[in-house]
């Protein structure tokens, strides 16, 4: 039987090789979600307009995005942004950590579809008289949707839109194809380093289990609260 | 980096006897194999899981919440690296077992809590009357499963069931971490050996976009073959 044995694992090697990637983890993370549910509620906005050359481009861009696996969409990604893109936004920083914001602009993108799809459902999940009223009272289009629409369609999908966010920081782990720093990058140094991979991919699951299942919990509570709101 | 496109590149020997197309045809069989396998693990494990969920014995719901929130909470990455460089390493009788078939059960395992949840939902759908109506008739829990409630309960999963499916052909790709050569190993391998990534990338989406769309197809068959008359399961046309 095999001897486990998690000493390695000090404050040491964790700030030599983990919180760096930890720290960018979580920040791909925030940033992917905000940025994608913004784009994402712009696309769920245009597939519901109504106007055709709104619609298409928008339903194109989903579909397409939901077809493709997210490792090819992040090779994609990384292959198709010039050097050049990263030195004109941060110069030799920036370079650097090509790979890193390759990811951001990636996951960016790609969770907007996501999420889009998510708000779409918020969208509908109004009802259609509360816009006939607001047309009613005199409000325009943008009004209706900013003052009526939006605010209860992101509420109903809150939990929704935040169980998507902790499948979101599983996926981040996938930026091991353009071998970007992230938390699993800096577990994986230490199973290889220190040539301890069992206990390292150990921790890496622990990791990700803890912060996964607790995130969940938070959102199951949530779910309640908002049920009785409603 | 290989900016143009090279679509000749394809014909090309790769030193091996076979060319790029035949290459990626393999890598095409290798993610579909995965993906197979993969997802008959997953239809198993997952559906037994889910009838655990929803019986009457605590200690069986336990069992069945727990393996879902294990294998929902942790990246398929990390999950394929515990099979391939722990698992081996902790039961030493495994260390023969060939590559592909840890990927399929690390995939399969992983989709399992997908599933497992779809199918719990898909009992919970029913009224309850069935199930006591099953059992005041005389019939032992696993009968009322087998002959009530789960004829039913499987027709109303086939549409979450089928993206899933669909989600298991992409979610394949993660396992060319592990050296399976399927599409994504094979694109990161022949763009490195040819430097025409552009042309190579364009090739494997297009392959996954039909392999996704077959998928769907061959579920909508099978969605149609199932239907009980007179029942709109899966809300219909």
């Amino acid at each position: 039987m095999l001897h486990l044995d998690f000493g390695f694992l000090n404050w040491n090697v964790i700030s030599t090789y983990v919180a760096k990637g930890f720290i960018y983890s979580v920040q791909l993370t925030i940033v992917a979600m905000v940025g994608g549910i913004v784009i994402g509620t712009l696309l769920a906005l245009m597939r519901l307009s109504g106007k055709k050359w709104l619609v298409m481009p928008a339903a194109v861009y989903v579909n397409t995005l939901r077809s493709i696996p997210l490792v090819m969409v992040i090779l994609w990604f990384f292959l198709l942004i010039p050097a050049g893109f990263y030195s004109a936004i941060g110069g030799q920083f920036a370079l650097a950590h090509r790979a890193e914001l390759s990811a951001v602009i990636t996951f960016t993108f790609f969770e907007a579809a996501y999420y889009s799809e998510i708000m779409r459902a918020g969208i509908q999940s109004v009802p259609k008289g509360q816009v006939y009223a607001g047309y009613a009272v005199g409000m325009t289009y943008k009004q209706c949707m900013q003052l009526i629409v939006l605010p209860q369609a992101f509420r109903n999908m809150l939990p929704v839109l935040l169980t998507q966010t902790i499948i979101l920081f599983q996926d981040t782990s996938l930026v091991y194809a353009i071998g970007a720093y992230d938390l699993f990058h800096g577990m994986d140094l230490v199973a290889k380093n220190l040539s301890r991979p069992v206990e390292s991919y150990l921790a890496a699951a622990v990791v990700y289990f803890v912060i996964c299942f607790s995130l969940s919990m938070l959102v199951r509570r949530l779910q309640k609260k908002i049920q009785i709101i409603r | 980096m290989g900016s143009t496109w090279d679509w000749e590149l394809f014909l090309q020997d790769t030193g091996g006897g076979r060319t790029y197309l035949d290459w990626m045809m393999s890598a095409w069989g290798w993610t579909m194999l995965v993906s197979v396998l993969a997802l008959v693990v997953a239809l198993v494990v997952g559906s037994l899981v889910g009838i655990l969920r929803t019986t009457p014995s605590k200690t069986l719901v336990f069992i069945g919440d727990a393996w879902t929130e294990l294998f929902r909470n942790v990246p398929l990455l990390v999950q394929l690296f515990i099979w391939y460089h722990v698992i081996p390493q902790m039961v030493p009788s495994l260390q023969a077992v060939p590559g592909l078939v840890l990927a399929v059960f690390g995939l399969g395992f992983f989709t399992s809590a997908r599933i497992a949840e779809q199918v719990r939902a898909g009992i919970m759908a029913l009224p309850k009357g069935q199930r006591y109506a099953g059992l005041a008739m005389g019939l032992t829990l696993p009968q009322t499963y087998r002959y009530v409630l789960l004829p039913m309960a499987f027709r109303i999963v086939i549409p979450p069931i089928t993206s899933e499916s669909m989600n298991i052909i992409k979610n394949s790709s993660v396992t060319f971490a592990v050296q399976i050569s399927e599409l994504i190993f094979f694109a990161l391998q022949s763009s490195e050996e040819t430097a025409r990534p552009n042309t190579i990338y364009l090739a494997v989406t297009v392959l996954y976009f039909i392999s996704a769309f077959a998928v769907n197809r061959v579920m909508a068959v099978v969605e149609k073959r199932v239907q009980v008359p007179g029942m709109m399961v899966g809300g219909g046309k």
